[in-house]
């Protein structure tokens, strides 16, 4: 494996495995809160013992969010030295507030671990939603630094130099808002769908019931609202891809040549060899609708992009399709969720339903990878879009693909004993959550 | 706003240097008690620490940042060539903050245990280790950025003498800070008896690193005599440092726990200053005697202006919780 491509693979494994922590760690915090307020109105122990239990979920993605997240702190210089060099004065205020932001989440977190009967319990409760806010700050701030690179501002590049410095402008570059609305919503729906399931599964092994349903219900709210407005959101990341980043739109769609109008292909082979497409669906006049809002408006193929500013098109494209796919398979058991709901108060007995989102999981997470395979692979050839590009930017030194290999194996290890500590901390539901009177 | 940059840089590097190290100490410590004390030692360990730790590993952070934000040419010279031994001490972090994590939530006690300790021990370690390793490598003069071999430039650079003796005195000191902490903690006299010895141990290997630095910065041709005797501000850091080490003693052999851990801090402090305060504002050491100033690789003012205002601004959100989160655990001792 060549120095290049282990650097980008390190990253994107590294990135892969803190996405999944981190939105982990940062949804979360709703829910406990969600039961924590029900058990604070209610007195209803059950939802005390909801949030005593989420709030282990929450300190061990926390731990290994963070540790994964100073992980990348350092590895955008351990890999990209280049880039750093000169974008971290540019680009480098989201994540200054980052810092503040994540401070102010450890602090709370410990606040709330270790505050139980010992604080004022609505500053304890307090303390919790602030664990939930400053996370999600935290994340729309780093998503705002990724969007830089997609959409530089806040600087001119004259002959190679990066004058005219301005840290706020580049924060609040064109691609931040739409880039962070579209990761915070696929964030609840992730984990939300992914928790809800969890807790399904549960319920549907008879297990602990009342504790299951509850818990359902609350994660099931954020994942189903999320999933239906995450379209809406994915329609206005399309236009602006399709007017800042001509070639990732024509990557995630494969289109090769510029059409007017321009077809949605559903599905379908790439070959990048002889740059053509096959055995897919065409919706004529879709993708020209979703780029532009005009059925019959012109949309740019790679044609019209100098060959070696192609991003890899088959990469972007699978990745786009398996997005959208899993979006819209989410987004319609949510109408069937709302739908049984409305008719029948409760999806305790639909099994079927109960089952659905057991199948669903790991759907969320999949197509949070996938989206992000999207907008990371589709920025290719270029680290700063347009201004530099990834493969001037890795470090000169030797021998990274052994680095690659050692921190896959850190990764996938590190996984493993999380998704084994889940495991055995549901399995302890019944007997921690039995009697009222339980500590830590 | 470039001094209260620098400022912060210095603060953030102090804290991570007190309150990480005494993380990484009480591993260290752990590490070197015997196998029939362990348990209660974890236990007082994870008492004083559990609610804090997170915060602790806050400033490495803000530390970082502050350096690509405002330094990027420090954090790219240090990031190329000191890359290993920087992963090492990243692969401690992520080892040691997660075996602590999970040892605590983990819902079943069993032989799993056994794993988290251990790596939680080693790795706090190595973690304490290769942090000193890296503050050596800044002052070494080894880091040739015009080396042409993979040796010179990839790992002369920190495994050299003066290096590798920083970071056993490093260990020594976070080992000490721990035990020191500690002790006003205990329950039981037993207890504080255990990590009184363990604070004197560490004294030990303190002293005996230490004279090891000095031994090896003359051999590796280490400024570090000029900067600490010649200076008057190194000087009177190095003697406050002594000063501060027999009241400690003095104090111990009182019982005053309070006061030992700010004089413990007031030491490591004192140590920092004395060999950083004549060599500032340069931060890195080149080979052939070239440095890298602080001022003189400082982002363009824009960005220097709107990270400090970050800085003040988020210290007086963060401040104020982060006193009153030490403050809320330490009162329930009482």
């Amino acid at each position: 494996m060549d120095d290049f491509l282990a650097a980008r693979s390190q990253m994107a494994l590294s990135l892969g495995f803190h996405i999944i922590y981190a939105c982990i760690g940062m949804v979360m915090p709703f829910f406990m809160a969600i039961s924590h307020y029900k058990w604070l109105k209610t007195n209803n122990e059950v939802y005390k013992h909801i949030t005593k239990a989420w709030s282990k979920g929450v300190a061990i993605f926390f731990a290994t969010g963070a540790v994964s997240g100073t992980m990348l702190s350092f590895e955008l210089g351990l890999l990209w030295p280049k880039f750093m060099e000169h974008a971290g004065p540019i680009f480098g205020m989201p994540f200054s507030l980052e810092g503040t932001a994540f401070f102010i989440e450890a602090i709370a977190l410990g606040f709330f671990l270790y505050g139980w009967d010992k604080l004022n319990k609505w500053f304890h409760w307090f303390t919790g939603v602030v664990v939930g806010v400053s996370g999600l700050a935290s994340g729309i701030l780093v998503v705002a630094a990724n969007a830089w690179m997609n959409s530089p501002a806040g600087f001119d590049y004259v002959d190679g130099q990066y004058t005219n410095i301005d840290p706020i402008k580049a924060m609040f570059n064109d691609a931040w808002f739409t880039q962070a609305l579209h990761m915070c919503l696929a964030a609840f729906t992730a984990t939300g769908f992914a928790v809800a399931g969890v807790h399904a599964l549960m319920i549907l092994r008879k297990q602990h019931t009342d504790f299951h349903y509850k818990s359902f219900k609350i994660a099931s709210a954020f994942a189903t609202v999320c999933a239906l407005l995450q379209p809406i959101s994915g329609d206005i990341s399309a236009k602006d891809v399709a007017q800042r980043q001509p070639a990732k739109l024509a990557a995630m769609e494969a289109l090769y040549k510029t059409e007017k109008p321009a077809p949605l292909i559903i599905g379908g082979i790439v070959d990048e060899k002889n740059k053509t497409v096959s055995n897919y669906i065409e919706l004529p006049g879709a993708l020209s609708f979703l780029a532009h809002g005009d059925f019959k408006a012109e949309v740019k193929g790679l044609d019209q992009i100098p060959e070696d500013e192609h991003p890899p098109v088959a990469i972007t494209h699978y990745a786009f399709q398996i997005m959208v796919g899993l979006g819209t398979l989410m987004m319609f058991i949510s109408f069937i969720y709302f739908f049984i709901l409305w008719r029948k108060k409760t999806i305790l007995n639909t099994k079927w339903l109960l089952k659905l989102f057991v199948f669903a999981i790991p759907l969320g997470y999949i197509a949070l990878e996938a989206g992000w395979v999207v907008t990371e692979v589709g920025r290719q050839p270029w680290i700063i879009n347009g201004i530099m590009r990834t493969k001037d930017a890795v470090t000169p030194m030797p021998g990274i693909a052994w680095s690659f290999y050692l921190f896959s194996a850190i990764y996938f290890s590190l996984s493993l004993i999380v998704i084994f500590l889940l495991y055995r901390q549901i399995k302890m539901v019944p007997v921690l959550y039995k009697s009222s009177n339980i500590d830590n | 706003m470039e001094q209260v940059v620098i400022a912060f840089l210095c603060l953030a590097i102090l804290l991570y240097f007190l309150l990480g190290g005494a993380d990484f100490g009480a591993g260290i410590i752990e590490l070197f008690t015997s196998t029939k004390n362990r348990s209660r030692t974890r236990k007082t360990m994870y008492h004083a620490i559990g609610p804090v730790w997170e915060a602790n590993h806050m400033w490495l952070i803000i530390a970082i940042v502050i350096l690509f934000v405002a330094f990027p040419k420090i954090y790219t010279t240090m990031s190329v060539h000191l890359h290993i031994p920087l992963a090492i001490m990243l692969i401690g972090i992520m080892a040691r903050g997660t075996a602590f994590v999970f040892r605590h939530y983990d819902a079943v006690k069993d032989d799993m245990h056994w794993l988290y300790n251990r790596i939680f021990r080693y790795s706090s370690f190595v973690t304490a280790l290769f942090l000193g390793i890296l503050a050596g490598s800044v002052l070494s003069g080894k880091i040739d950025p015009n080396a042409n071999n993979f040796a010179d430039a990839y790992i002369f650079g920190w495994l050299n003498l003066f290096s590798v003796a920083v970071g056993l005195f490093t260990t020594a000191l976070c080992g000490f800070l721990a035990a020191v902490y500690l002790i006003g903690e205990c329950k039981t006299d037993e207890d504080k008896q255990r990590f009184i010895k363990k604070a004197k141990y560490m004294n030990v290997a303190a002293v005996i690193f230490g004279a090891m630095v000095f031994v090896s910065a003359t051999m590796e041709d280490v400024p570090l005599m000029n900067w600490v005797v010649y200076n008057k501000v190194g000087l009177a850091a190095v003697i406050l440092a002594s000063l501060s080490l027999v009241l400690l003693w003095y104090l111990l052999l009182k019982g005053r726990t309070q006061i030992l851990r700010v004089l413990a801090g007031f030491q490591v402090t004192m140590i920092l200053v004395a060999i950083s305060y004549a060599h500032f504002p340069n931060f890195i050491r080149l080979k052939g005697g070239e440095t890298i100033s602080l001022y003189a690789v400082i982002a363009p003012e824009k960005t220097v202006q709107s990270l400090g205002w970050a800085l003040v601004l988020g210290s007086l959100l963060i401040l104020p919780f982060l006193g009153y989160l030490f403050y809320k655990f330490q009162q329930k001792e009482e």
